[in-house]
């Protein structure tokens, strides 16, 4: 852990973590500073932008984003215990901000932006965080983090080292699980129709505990588990590396 | 059509109530997603392949000019004819014209989805010339008088109970469910059309431009037939959809079929030159290619102009969550699933909410990572989602939403008072207590999904307390 120590990093939370989730933002400063981090959160954050600029209104997105630009600037890694909030900082800001006057401003902060797992383990090059559980677990990959970050093995290297826990296989654990924003809302009922696939391949698991990186699928599949009553928990994996299931 | 004129949002209640399209989605899809995965396991390098078809596309749309003129001179040539059709109209209007002067009476068509994008049926039919399909998916969707559902399988829509269905009312064949069985009775009804058919009309996979060839792939030996029995035939071809070289097109046949059906090449790769030269004896006595543009040029060099690399293998319809759940008609135009998505608002800008399919996605990007040629399709989805707005199409609710939210989140004082608010509904509701019901519009959510407690301090106010403590 030596690369990890007295390193400063800037925590985002997101918009969803800091209203509905404190205790995930709190676990992700628990595990940095577990590992002699210091953590800063810059006063004004707020949010990405990301919901207006999924639904097509750039020009509001715009203005979120360029707010959250300015608030993160400095040199720091900027963390984020979000695969999808972190890919819209990374992948989408430069296209958002192409042909502005922020594009190089945008294009830094993208490059100096990561999602907590790969920040751990491509960066910090740390595994082992000291966590343990008792009981299985299954990993539920979110499509951001996957497909626009590449963030594949991370959370399954980190995961294999919390002891006392047994790692199941879930069918379609890289298939989506129906949230996708206001997707959620505006076709609900194509994104029930997602949620009910996944909570039969949870089910199927054989899972105490199914864990993955982003707030928002956890919102959607926490949600679906418990209105089908089902005795499984959904958790973040910054929760179960923090010890704080 | 009549899926055509339901709103977008019932046809997938429709969908999404219809169990045996779910069925024959499940089966079909499931099997095409594993033979895919197989095929592609099965190469050394299958990244650096479509890497490589990748470019060999995008060198195809730098240059498509001078490729097209390369295709078309060589056409000539051979002895062939090349219409330039801007449109579908033109397209239409060329192969309806040559129909009559010819004297045709009877067509047999292999697949081809430029042909469907067109109604080049409709238009043969009204012009009193008898036209059928002989790609077993498409006879049968001409059959049950419907579109096709999937770019590769018309027919994935059907259940084989459903077709064996068809062919006892069409056909008079005895009710079976041995897929066998209904493909030769399906065979033996189109073989006498085959023969009796003066004009042969079949799509195009890949026009090769520096051999002026077309190249047909297929499985069922039917566009072999087409394209060669009848003494007149007729390829169209979107304009695309050309390669330099036979060089590049073994990169991409080897690509497309490994996307499409998992095979490692298809049963047949017809390359066609022109019409049978004086001292042959097969093939057929005239050979016309149509080039058909109907809005492709306008889409070269724009944001959209990665669409055009698409080969249209349908691999990206068979991995996406949503099209699994709805099927191809739901999406209302010729093309459907993620492509069709943004295709349809390219290609078709009058049909009637068009502009609603970019947002039909959940945007989880299985479509790019299935692509051949990696096209970005969410990002793509993403610009249209902006032009609809830009337009004025977004609902005023959302509009009104979104400015609530802008205004939310560029003021921060604003921001940390509205936490504040989680903090009253989780004294008001307890901590622990989850919503089952929600006011409109959060009810959608809540039909099948509970919402979460409310914190008694966001994590700004917990930070907030603990920097304090810090200080003091
Ligand atoms: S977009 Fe890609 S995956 Fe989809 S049909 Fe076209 S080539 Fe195939």
């Amino acid at each position: 852990m030596t690369t990890s120590q007295g390193r400063r990093v800037t925590l985002f939370v997101t918009c969803i973590v800091d209203s509905l989730y404190p205790q995930i933002g709190e676990a992700t400063v628990a595990i940095l500073e577990r590992l002699g981090i210091t953590v800063h959160v810059p006063r004004g954050l707020t949010c990405c932008g990301q919901m207006a600029f999924n639904v097509g209104f750039r020009d509001d997105a715009y203005a979120i984003a360029g707010r959250t630009i300015e608030v993160l600037h400095g040199d720091d890694d900027v963390v984020l215990p979000s695969g999808s909030c972190a890919a819209m900082i990374r992948h989408l800001y430069p296209e958002l901000f192409a042909d502005s006057p922020h594009a190089a401003v945008a294009g830094y902060l993208a490059r100096r932006t990561y999602e907590l797992t790969e920040y751990l383990v491509d960066v910090l090059g740390v595994t082992q965080v000291g966590a343990h559980f008792d009981g299985a677990i299954a990993y539920h990959h979110s499509c951001h983090g996957l497909r626009f970050l590449g963030i594949k093995d991370q959370p399954r290297k980190l995961l294999e080292y919390v002891a006392g826990a047994k790692i199941v296989s879930l069918a379609g654990h890289d298939e989506c699980c129906g949230f996708g924003g206001l997707f959620a809302i505006k076709q609900a009922a194509i994104s029930e129709t997602m949620l009910d696939r996944k909570l039969a391949n949870i089910a199927a698991s054989g899972a105490d505990l199914v864990v993955m990186g982003d707030a928002s699928c956890m919102t959607q599949i926490a949600g679906g588990l418990s209105r089908a009553g089902s005795p499984v928990k959904a958790r973040h994996i910054a929760e179960v590396l923090a010890n704080r299931v | 059509m009549t899926t055509q004129t339901l709103s977008f949002y019932n046809r997938v209640d429709d969908a999404l109530r219809d169990g045996s399209l779910r069925t024959a989605l499940d089966r079909a899809t499931s099997r095409f997603i594993g033979n895919r995965a197989a095929a592609l396991a099965a190469l050394a390098g299958p990244d650096a392949l479509r890497d490589q078809a990748r470019a060999i596309r995008a060198y195809a749309l730098a240059h498509l000019d001078e490729l097209l003129n390369q295709l078309s001179d060589n056409v000539e040539a051979h002895g062939g004819r090349v219409c330039w059709a801007e449109d579908g109209a033109a397209a239409r209007r060329y192969i309806t014209d040559l129909a009559r002067e010819r004297g045709v009476k009877s067509i047999v068509k292999s697949k081809s989805m430029a042909s469907e994008e067109i109604h080049l049926n409709t238009a043969l039919e009204q012009a009193g010339i008898e036209v059928i399909e002989t790609d077993l998916g498409e006879y049968i969707i001409q059959l049950a008088n419907e579109t096709p559902s999937h770019i590769i399988a018309p027919a994935i829509h059907k259940t084989r109970e459903q077709v064996s269905a068809l062919f006892t009312q069409h056909l008079g064949e005895p009710p079976t469910d041995d897929v066998p069985a209904m493909t030769r009775a399906a065979r033996r009804a189109l073989r006498q059309r085959f023969l009796r058919a003066d004009m042969g009309i079949s799509g195009v996979n890949f026009g090769v431009a520096d051999s002026g060839a077309v190249t047909v792939v297929e499985n069922e030996g039917n566009a072999r037939l087409a394209t060669t029995v009848p003494r007149i035939h007729v390829a169209i071809m979107g304009i695309e959809r050309i390669v330099r070289s036979f060089e590049d097109l073994g990169v991409m046949l080897q690509v497309l079929a490994r996307s499409a059906t998992g095979q490692k090449l298809s049963v047949y790769t017809s390359i066609i030159s022109g019409p049978a030269r004086p001292n042959e004896s097969d093939g057929p006595e005239e050979f016309h290619l149509v080039l058909l543009d109907n809005g492709r040029s306008q889409i070269l060099g724009g944001k959209y102009a990665e669409t055009l690399m698409c080969i249209r293998c349908g691999a990206c319809l068979n991995i996406c969550p949503v099209y699994q759940a709805i099927g191809g008609h739901a999406y209302g135009g010729v093309y459907s699933g993620p492509i069709g998505a943004v295709l349809t608002p390219l290609l078709q800008p009058d049909l009637p909410e068009q502009h609603t399919l970019p947002f039909a996605s959940s945007l989880c990007g299985a479509c790019q990572e299935a692509c051949p040629v990696r096209i970005a399709i969410p990002d793509l989805l993403l610009r249209l989602r902006a032009d609809a707005v830009q337009q004025g199409k977004a609902p005023p609710i959302e509009r009104l939403a979104m400015e609530g939210y802008r205004v939310l989140m560029t003021n921060p004082a604003l921001y940390r008072a509205s936490g504040k608010l989680g903090g009253i509904a989780s004294r008001m509701f307890g901590r622990k207590r989850r919503f089952r019901q929600m006011p409109p519009p959060l009810h959608l959510w809540t039909r099948k999904r509970d919402f979460p407690a409310f914190p008694a301090e966001t994590f700004t106010e917990r930070w907030e307390k603990r920097r304090k403590s810090d200080e003091r």
